[in-house]
């Protein structure tokens, strides 16, 4: 550098003030999560892992065996879209009551009023509560209480994607450009009706693909929630575990990219139908 | 009476909450048309928007349209607002939104939810908004999206938009910042034209002086959140004219004398 800028960047010491902490925040946290990648090439595991691995070349492929994994998907993709379904029953009604950019008391005084915002804060704290319990748990809650089955996963879904998709559709539409609904509030428009002809049209491509974007992930989970006896997919795959058929694990294994890419190709499309 | 400004100070309502407008003191009667002229950062923009009672003014008293906005309640105060249309200078239309439904979307606060989620699936009133786009030119544009429209187009949709809402007073910033002079003159025309058929008042803030005498028989001159003028336009001068736009601001911070072209390069690659 040869001198230092008549007009230096006012940032440029916060930044690298941030960058600092990352790293010393990041040390302690790889100490203690045990990061030991080498550990990954003990030739002891490495052998006992090949065994398991070498059936995958194989997936299982009888007739009977993958109408059983036909059967089982169907049953996971419902749990997934029933969830997710009644995740939005409620995520839709929370986004709305959350979001600050839909606030007729802040036009105008940039303030909202006291009781809008104490019940913003409140639902806030609700959402936090819903998606802080990991769906497994909630799902082993629910096989206690409905029994073994589909309907604990659907339920475990519903509650915990009802946090995560209220918080991100609020987060959506709060970054996307004020100026449209600022514009219709100004005129006298109601909440609703501003929602859905200033901010929607803009933030609609970005809300359909991380609801698609859920719905896969809703996928997963159930996959997960079979291996505490919520059905589908992942409770045949728990068992085919235990029994080291690794030729059948592959078989759902490959269901899966399956089903991911399925969401992937509709998520594209209406990305390009919307955008 | 639709607006009475008696001392009125509105303070931004951001960062360290300084005057905007000092004590403004303004009538204007219904179905008047005024020109609201000044130099960049005079207060245009805040003075119309604390008419469309969207900005809460600090001190003073506002009556809109016979009563004052911020002591009513909140219902009150919004439904004063469809009663007000206020067109920011940048159009506020979604890029991705067809151009018949973002002129429809005047009629919003009239429409019920139901009525308004319909139109979102075959537009309710298209040939109101065919009609009302015609008359700035773009009728063709009907269903076009937003996004194919030219900066100018976008400008003159979002001032279609106010000839379908139902405002009794329109409040329009700078309509004509993006449109060459023939378009600008048409524009302002129809703008004139529908608020006298509907004896709606007019308020409007416009940088092209020219303009605003040739059409606005009352100029408010506004510099530095202050009325320097408020007069009808036969007795506003061009040594006025000259004054209000005087450029101080630029002259009282003169750049330092060493700060040569290597100087400036220096600093641009860091």
């Amino acid at each position: 550098m040869a001198s230092l800028p008549l007009h230096p960047d006012p940032a440029w010491r916060g930044r690298l003030l941030a960058c600092g902490l990352a790293l010393l925040v990041l040390w302690p946290a790889l100490v203690y999560s045990e990061f030991k990648p080498w550990l990954l090439f003990d030739p002891q595991s490495l052998a006992a892992a090949a065994g398991f691995l070498s059936d995958f070349l194989h997936p299982a492929h009888s007739l009977e065996f993958l109408a059983l994994v036909l059967r089982e998907t169907w049953i996971t993709v419902a749990i997934a879209t029933a969830g997710l379904a009644l995740a939005l029953l409620g995520a839709i009604p929370a986004t709305l009551l959350v979001s600050e950019r839909l606030s007729i008391s802040r036009l105008g005084t940039g303030r909202v009023r006291r009781p809008a915002a104490l019940l913003r804060q409140g639902v806030r704290w609700v959402l936090v509560l819903l998606r802080s319990v990991p769906e497994l748990v909630w799902a082993l809650l629910f096989v206690r209480v409905v029994g073994l089955g589909p309907t604990a996963g659907v339920l475990a879904i519903a509650l915990t994607y009802s946090g995560m998709l209220a918080k991100v559709y609020a987060e959506i539409l709060e970054s996307s450009d004020a100026h449209a609904t600022d514009a219709l509030l100004a005129n006298g428009t109601a909440r609703l009706p501003a929602l859905l002809y200033g901010a929607l049209p803009d933030a609609a491509a970005e809300l359909v693909s991380y609801t698609i974007y859920r719905w896969e992930c809703a996928i997963r989970g159930s996959a997960i929630m079979g291996f505490v006896g919520a059905g589908g997919l992942g409770q045949r795959m728990d068992e085919s575990t235990r029994m080291m058929a690794g030729g059948e694990v592959a078989t759902m294994l490959l269901m899966f990219v399956l089903l991911v890419a399925a969401a992937d190709l509709v998520s594209t499309l209406l990305r390009r139908r919307l955008g | 009476m639709s607006f009475k400004l008696d001392k009125l100070t509105v303070r931004h309502l951001a960062g360290n909450r300084s005057a905007a407008l000092h004590a403004l003191d303004l009538d204007v009667q219904q179905g008047e048309q005024l020109a609201l002229i000044g130099p960049s950062g005079a207060g245009k923009t805040t003075l119309l928007s604390t008419l469309a009672c969207a900005h809460q003014p600090s001190e003073g008293a506002l009556s809109v349209l016979g009563a004052d906005p911020w002591s009513l309640p909140q219902a009150a105060r919004h439904r004063l607002r469809a009663r007000l249309f206020l067109a920011p200078q940048t159009p506020p239309l979604p890029p991705r939104q067809r151009v018949v439904t973002a002129v429809l979307a005047a009629r919003l606060p009239q429409w019920s939810l139901g009525r308004a989620l319909r139109s979102l699936f075959a537009p309710s009133d298209p040939d109101a908004a065919f009609e009302a786009l015609r008359r700035f030119g773009l009728g063709d544009k009907l269903y076009a999206r937003v996004d194919r429209l030219s900066g100018g187009e976008r400008q003159r949709c979002s001032l279609a938009r106010l000839l379908l809402s139902q405002a009794e007073v329109f409040l329009v910033d700078e309509p004509i910042s993006a449109l060459d002079p023939a378009l600008a003159r048409i524009t302002l025309a129809t703008l004139q034209e529908e608020a006298a058929t509907r004896k709606a008042t007019l308020v409007c803030s416009l940088h092209q002086v020219e303009m605003a005498r040739a059409h606005f028989g009352r100029i408010v001159g506004l510099r530095d959140g202050r009325i320097v003028f408020d007069l009808p336009r036969e007795q506003v001068t061009d040594a006025m004219i000259a004054d209000l736009y005087e450029n101080e601001t630029i002259e009282a911070h003169p750049h330092p004398a060493h700060e040569t072209p290597e100087r400036i390069a220096v600093g641009a690659c860091f």
